[in-house]
């Protein structure tokens, strides 16, 4: 073989390897539209069709018809926009105190939050609901917000950006009178906007995708997060896949937009994550 | 503060306390001492098989994983063009929600009219041969099969991403300089590559293992567990006793046998890295 051919080759390599990585990761997608497309005879047909003869997007009508999607959706949404502002928020404050106040027990404390990151969610799940259940928010809104809204993870995360924003800006401000508060606000978030960003998408992505939790603390249709709905759909109505598929593409758009938008943000935020 | 205090530091304790109990929430707990622990290990069955079932999991994700995404990341870190088109297209899985991707792969393992079956079909009738596909869903064989086609489907571009960020941390000199001594592709993967990956190699493998150990949505929805217990993990089991039969003391103990398991092998982990990872700071 020539050299220059074999260099061509050689360069090939990795592309063709990467193309057939990418049709096995892309065919469930594929597979996924093609199915929410159907029409009722199609799905279960031999030999396979994969793309249906005609589109029927009256799949996706038929299916808000059939299950309270819209409840679902905003469900979804109300969840976890609220649980991930008030998990920045929480863990933002955490994170300025531990990075930069000081107050007896603060290491101590701090070594009890990096603790708790070892146990696994299991063994915390059985008292949590508990807890919820004594608290009277058993399938309500709270349930399924506040206890995700603490995390110690996020607040290990902040902490370990807040301590490279340079600790004289925030002398200066005390100088000049500024209390903590003001400090949290106006210096140490805006300077760490890369982190809370990655951070938002991150818990925005959990809380969104979230399934176990609400599978426990909710019992009525009213309460079904996206991902609950699904799988309840799946039981009520297991043999119409058109509507269930339908129903999995509204699931998954939003978060594929987010990371489509935010997609230099998780990247950096994994590099960070995987470096702190 | 009070918060995390609230929802993880005190429901610890309150976790390890109900495991001495026998308490179905609705009568008052009763205190039995060690009994759910040893019942688990000398009479239970189903948690043999669960465990046994983490195990094969867990031998068979880690290593897999570990591999196709080092694979994929030395492939992407060839300076490609459209190396940022792969990686999103690698990642997408990541980001989708697991009832979604478990739901899509249900209907894809169909024995009778699923994607791959009709596949493998076709093929038989192209050939004239009788071809069979596997009854992914059905069968004690292939389900646990089917649960690993799916987690690796799903979890992949994650550690593929940690791969890349690791292999683009590698100084090109270090490359040089052993392109210089003679080394040729392999030697330089074996003498340059891998030792300064291995900081990642680690953190990628402690994080998988608690991952194969915590599974539970992946086998949860594809195959609820069965067929006879074939793919139910530790977390459904915790699950089904505490919420399907109300057994909080059970579920309880099960619980703290996987933080003791999850603590062991990180500890284990973490023992082992001193032969095999290297830290530059040593130099």
């Amino acid at each position: 073989m020539q050299p220059a051919s074999k260099g061509i080759l050689r360069s090939l390599m990795p592309h063709l390897f990467l193309l057939m990585g990418c049709v096995v990761m892309l065919l469930p997608f594929l597979w996924q539209i093609s199915t929410s497309l159907k029409g009722p005879g199609e799905v279960f047909t031999y030999p396979i069709q994969w793309w249906p003869s005609s589109l029927n997007w009256h799949n996706y009508a038929k299916l808000f018809e059939a299950v309270p999607m819209t409840r679902y959706i905003f469900n979804s949404l109300f969840v976890a926009v609220l649980a991930t502002g008030l998990e920045l928020l929480i863990s933002s404050l955490a994170a300025f105190a531990f990075a930069r106040l000081r107050f007896r027990g603060r290491d101590q404390l701090f070594w009890l939050y990096i603790a708790t990151l070892m146990i696994p969610g299991q063994v915390t799940l059985i008292p949590s609901f508990i807890i919820i259940r004594e608290l009277g928010w058993y399938d309500t809104y709270q349930a399924l917000i506040v206890p995700g809204a603490f995390s110690a993870f996020s607040t290990f995360f902040l902490r370990q950006y807040f301590r490279r924003v340079p600790r004289e800006l925030d002398e200066a401000a005390r100088i000049d009178g500024a209390s903590s508060l003001f400090i949290w606000l106006r210096i140490v978030l805006p300077l760490s906007k890369p982190a809370l960003a990655a951070l938002m998408i991150f818990s925005f992505l959990g809380q969104w995708n979230s399934f176990l939790w609400p599978l426990i603390v909710t019992i009525s249709p009213e309460m079904r997060t996206l991902p609950i709905g699904l799988t309840a759909f799946q039981g009520e109505f297991g043999v119409e896949w058109q509507l269930l598929m339908a129903g999995t593409v509204i699931a998954t758009l939003p978060v594929i937009a987010l990371y489509a938008i935010g997609q230099k943000w998780i990247v950096d935020g994994i590099n960070l994550s995987g470096s702190s | 503060m009070l918060g995390v205090l609230v929802f993880t530091v005190f429901p610890v304790i309150f976790s390890l306390i109900i495991s001495f109990h026998k308490w179905d929430l609705l009568t008052a707990p009763e205190f039995v001492g060690l009994k759910n622990y040893i019942s688990l290990f000398t009479d239970d069955l189903i948690f043999r098989r669960v465990l046994e079932n983490t195990l094969v999991f867990l031998i068979v994700l880690v290593p897999s994983q570990t591999a196709i995404s080092l694979l994929l990341a030395l492939a992407l870190n060839q300076n490609l063009r459209g190396m940022s088109i792969y990686r999103t297209i690698y990642y997408l899985p990541v980001v989708t929600t697991i009832v979604a991707a478990a739901l899509i792969f249900q209907i894809m393992l169909d024995f009778d009219y699923g994607a791959i079956s009709g596949v493998i079909w076709q093929i038989g009738d192209w050939l004239q041969l009788p071809l069979q596909p596997p009854d992914w869903l059905n069968t004690t064989l292939w389900a646990k099969p089917a649960v690993i086609m799916l987690t690796l489907w799903k979890n992949v571009g994650f550690t593929t991403v940690l791969f890349l960020s690791g292999l683009q941390g590698i100084p090109a000199a270090l490359y040089e300089a052993a392109s210089i001594d003679g080394a040729n592709a392999i030697q330089r993967f074996r003498y340059v590559t891998l030792p300064m990956l291995s900081s990642t190699t680690f953190f990628i493998i402690i994080i998988l293992v608690i991952g194969a150990f915590q599974l539970f949505g992946e086998a949860f929805i594809l195959t609820g567990g069965g067929p006879a217990y074939a793919t139910m993990t530790v977390t459904q089991y915790i699950y089904e006793n505490a919420f399907k039969f109300f057994r909080m003391g059970k579920a309880a103990a099960i619980s703290w046998v996987l933080f003791v398991a999850i603590f062991a092998f990180t500890l284990l982990q973490v023992r082992l890295q001193r032969r095999w990872v290297y830290y530059e700071m040593e130099q």
